[in-house]
């Protein structure tokens, strides 16, 4: 076991792993941050995607060792004094979700879709989102808070 | 005499289900748990002497007093208690809303304490779309019936006649004297004592004010914040994770073990029962160290593939076997059966065509999970099922526990359309934590989701029928093979329809699905129709509304074609236009697609999908056209492209990666029609929206191209085996 400190969501966290666990185990496991999920384990359906220093990555995939130094934020970073963030606030007002398993990892994924590329078309975030398995087929839904998450931000809201 | 409610025959689930013991509610914990707040007890006699469980004779009853199914507390907040369990199908905000209006409270006034068994009355599961119908009714009856006490309690109070008094938003009023009071006053300080009534009566679908609209998911915020804890989320102090060694292959018998390696490990405990072999160990990394530690040698017997299954279920199958989807699985048959007669080609076309469906996974993206507790002489577990007491029963037969010892509680969870109905990691977690003394997380890999759970049937359909040139249908027949009875039976008018399942013996384990047998069967039954049209040279619009009588049918299939433009809809080439239609459970779904052909590519995709439908009175339309949406995005996946690969007691295809479902570039445009009812009972919508899309995608493809595509996937990424191989992919 090896001590390693993380930033997550704007705070210093001590941790003790193993160098070669997986974030997602280490966020779930031993910080208590059960909001990224897993999915699958093998970096193929976006359930654990968090941010890590503003890029989109699944958190499976990511070593301890090589996350500690960056600034990672998940799914319970996002909300500031009690406010969502346009996409989160997006994808509660079009109702995209029906287990909301997904959602915590499509969140994430549109927020850094967002800042990359602020006025996606449809096919751009279809493609862009395509590695993120929504298996109670919210998708068409899911596009259009993305959409609306866009129109949102253009109109001044926080990111 | 206290009445007992029955279950409904409907509500057997294919699993067979251990003998139910008995609902045990304790009235000390409803007391815990709510505080100062009031029981309010309906009926006549003492209820909570006769919920300890005595005198239900082990058959599967549940209460019919109000106060085991709804509590008003001294603020005026209603919890209402079932066992029906949140997985997505959106039955929280749904029921919440039925109560809410039959109350006459706002839905913000309603919390469902829903899945958890020592808290709710006993129900068989959450499957065949029997929430809605089933569960709905039996809410609002005790809605109302508290409703009614309410008013009686206020009169009495003031002396007046009830009838004199009004009730709104939480509150009884008397116009005589300008005065209200609110439900938690009226219960306060006092066991409210009524004689419960099932004349309660219900407010009409055509006078909801909260039920019929579309309420948003209740506790959305949780799931956009993450705050909201799945199955696999629940964290108990002191709490082990667990891992189980599974074998190599399906019936593998051990012939060596070596755990001396994972013994070494620190804080690791093995933990070895006949064929269970499990660790745990202080931290989940540590536990799939240990159990990839393990040497374990098995030998797997040889065992059906893809390439031989249709022809093993046949060689299998047992005619008229009960089977899924129905508690009656007899073959469906005329009293005298009457084989097709000859027709004369001149007036007649006879086909006869055979259609497959694959093993497919549910894969829900929570794979199974559990956190079991062994404390003071009880265990509890949290786990994801869609059947908590089933899993309890299990639990209870397999630690030799009286049913008061185990406790079964079901975070709304991760999904599970079908599969997760059984509590496999729940008993293995259990087993895991009385070994370990401490409470014991278990949660499966995909891998071990794509392997162990079980799998939606793999089937063959057998379809003869007769047409005459005139488009009238004169003969009928369908068997299918192994995959189930739902949805056999067809809505077209044949004079003497002989429709038959035969159960075979499955080489993989597999139960139930989203729809049952009903997506086999409605593929098979659709695209023959299809081709019977085709036969005569007849639109195959014109030749199902020529064969269709049945006017909640053909309301839907109006109404697909009208919005989808059918009419207008011309295939050609590289464009496919195809319909399809069906009824069960009360849901009545008519589908149109429009595929787009790549003749480069050889390459089919959904371009635009229109559904109708029908469920009776629409309780939420928010929620109904999500589950209309989602079911033909999940449609998409059997019907174009998924497969579970096996061979010699193996799945090939464990992963995502291998395993194609539904992606963003997968989903079609969708519009969704809804019908809305409010004369007719509201019916269960999770399930039937899924069986339009194959066969309208295949009839489309057929427009298009002319091949007609008779097994499911239609058009995979990967070659199945045993089938013919697809001139598309997808």
């Amino acid at each position: 076991m090896s001590d390693f400190v993380l930033n997550v969501n704007g705070a210093k966290r001590r941790v003790s792993a193993r160098a070669d666990e997986t974030l997602l185990s280490v966020l779930r496991n031993r910080l208590d941050l059960t909001g990224t999920k897993y999915g699958c384990g093998e970096g193929e359906c976006g359930a654990c995607t968090v941010l890590m220093d503003g890029q989109a990555v699944h958190s499976c995939q990511i070593l301890v060792a090589d996350a500690a130094g960056a600034k990672i934020t998940t799914i319970e970073g996002l909300e500031q004094s009690g406010k969502l963030t346009p996409v989160q606030q997006a994808f509660l007002d079009v109702g995209a979700m029906q287990c909301g398993y997904c959602t915590a990892g499509m969140v994430m994924r549109a927020t850094a879709l967002l800042h990359e590329l602020p006025n996606p078309s449809e096919a751009q975030i279809r493609t862009r989102m395509n590695g993120n398995i929504c298996r109670c087929g919210t998708y068409p839904r899911i596009v259009d808070a993305v959409r609306q998450a866009a129109h949102s931000l253009a109109k001044g809201g926080a990111r | 005499m206290k009445t007992l409610l029955s279950e409904p025959a409907l509500l057997v689930p294919p699993e067979p289900i251990n003998p139910l013991h008995c609902f045990q509610l304790d009235r000390r914990d409803f007391l815990k748990v709510f505080g100062g707040g009031l029981l309010v007890c309906l009926t006549g006699e003492q209820a909570w002497a006769q919920e300890a469980g005595r005198g239900f004779g082990g058959r599967q009853q549940v209460p019919a007093d109000v106060s085991a199914w709804l509590h008003i507390a001294a603020d005026g907040k209603v919890s209402v208690f079932t066992g029906k369990v949140e997985i997505g199908q959106n039955i929280r905000t749904s029921l919440a809303q039925q109560v809410a209006e039959e109350l006459m409270l706002p839905f913000d006034a309603i919390t469902m304490v829903m899945g958890d068994t020592d808290l709710v009355p006993y129900d068989a599961g959450t499957f065949g779309s029997q929430t809605t119908p089933q569960m709905g009714p039996r809410l609002r009856t005790m809605a109302a019936t508290a409703r009614q006490a309410l008013l009686e309690l206020a009169a009495r109070q003031w002396s007046v006649d009830a009838a004199t008094l009004t009730i709104a938003d939480g509150k009884v009023s008397n116009p005589a004297n300008k005065q209200s009071l609110s439900y938690g006053q009226l219960t306060r300080g006092e066991k409210l004592v009524a004689t419960g009534s099932s004349s309660a009566p219900l407010i009409p679908p055509s006078a909801w004010k909260v039920a019929g609209t579309p309420v948003p998911k209740a506790n959305g915020r949780e799931f956009v914040t993450g705050s909201h804890k799945y199955p696999s989320d629940i964290a108990l102090p002191g709490m082990m994770f667990g891992k189980v060694l599974r074998p190599t292959g399906f019936n593998a018998t051990l012939d060596s073990l070596d755990t001396t390696a994972a013994e070494k490990m620190p804080g690791v405990k093995l933990v070895r029962d006949g064929d269970f072999i499990g660790v745990v160990a202080p931290d989940a990394y540590t536990a799939e160290q240990a159990i990839t530690a393990i040497q374990a040698k098995w030998t797997v017997p040889a065992q059906p593939s893809n390439q031989n299954i249709f022809e093993y279920l046949k060689n299998n199958a047992e005619s008229g076997r009960g089977g899924f989807g129905s508690q009656d699985a007899r073959p469906q048959r005329a009293a005298a059966p009457v084989a097709p007669s000859a027709p004369s080609p001149d007036n007649a076309i006879q086909l006869a065509q055979q259609y497959t469906v694959q093993y497919i996974a549910h894969a829900p993206l929570e794979p199974r999970a559990a956190v079991a507790q062994w404390k003071d002489g009880k265990l509890t577990v949290w786990t994801g099922t869609q059947r908590p007491f089933g899993v309890r029963d299990e639990l209870v037969s397999a630690f030799h526990l009286d049913p008061a010892q185990v406790r079964v509680i079901q975070p709304d969870m991760g999904s599970g359309y079908g599969g997760k109905h059984t509590g496999d990691a729940a008993l293995e977690a259990a087993r895991l934590a009385k070994a370990a003394g401490a409470p014991v997380k278990l949660v499966w890999t995909r891998e071990e989701e794509f392997t162990w759970a079980y799998f939606r049937p793999a089937g063959r359909m057998e379809l003869k029928g007769t047409v005459e040139r005139d488009g009238t249908l004169v003969a009928w027949e369908h068997s299918n093979y192994n995959s189930g009875n739902a949805g056999l039976q067809t809505p077209y008018n044949v004079a003497n329809p002989v429709t038959q399942y035969h159960a075979s013996r499955p080489p993989l384990r597999q139960a139930s699905y989203r729809a049952l047998a009903s997506t086999a069967n409605h593929f098979a039954r659709e695209s023959f129709m299809d081709e019977l049209a085709h036969s005569i040279g007849m639109d195959p619009l014109t030749f199902r509304r020529k064969n269709l009588t049945e006017p909640r049918l053909l309301a839907v299939l109006n109404a697909a074609v009208e919005k989808f433009g059918w009419a207008a809809a011309k295939s050609t080439p590289t464009r496919g236009f195809g319909i399809a239609c069906g009824m069960e459970k009360g849901g009545h779904v008519a589908t149109c697609a429009e595929v787009a052909i790549d003749a480069a590519s050889k390459s089919v995709k959904i371009v635009r999908v229109v559904q109708a439908w029908e469920s009776g009175a629409v309780v939420n339309p928010d929620g109904l056209r999500n589950q209309n949406v989602g079911a033909i995005v999940q449609g998409i996946g059997g019907g174009l492209f998924e497969a579970i690969q096996f061979a010699g007691g193996r799945i090939l295809n464990p992963h995502f990666e291998s395993y194609r479902v539904p992606r963003f570039t997968d989903a079609p445009q969708v519009e969704i029609v809804l019908l809305d009812r409010k004369d007719l009972p509201s019916a269960g919508a999770g399930e039937i929206g899924i069986v339009g899309i194959a066969p309208a995608v295949g009839n489309a493809i057929f427009a298009a191209t002319g091949a007609r595509l008779r097994d499911m996937p239609m058009a995979p990424t990967t070659p199945v085996s045993g089938i013919t191989p697809s001139p598309l992919n997808s």
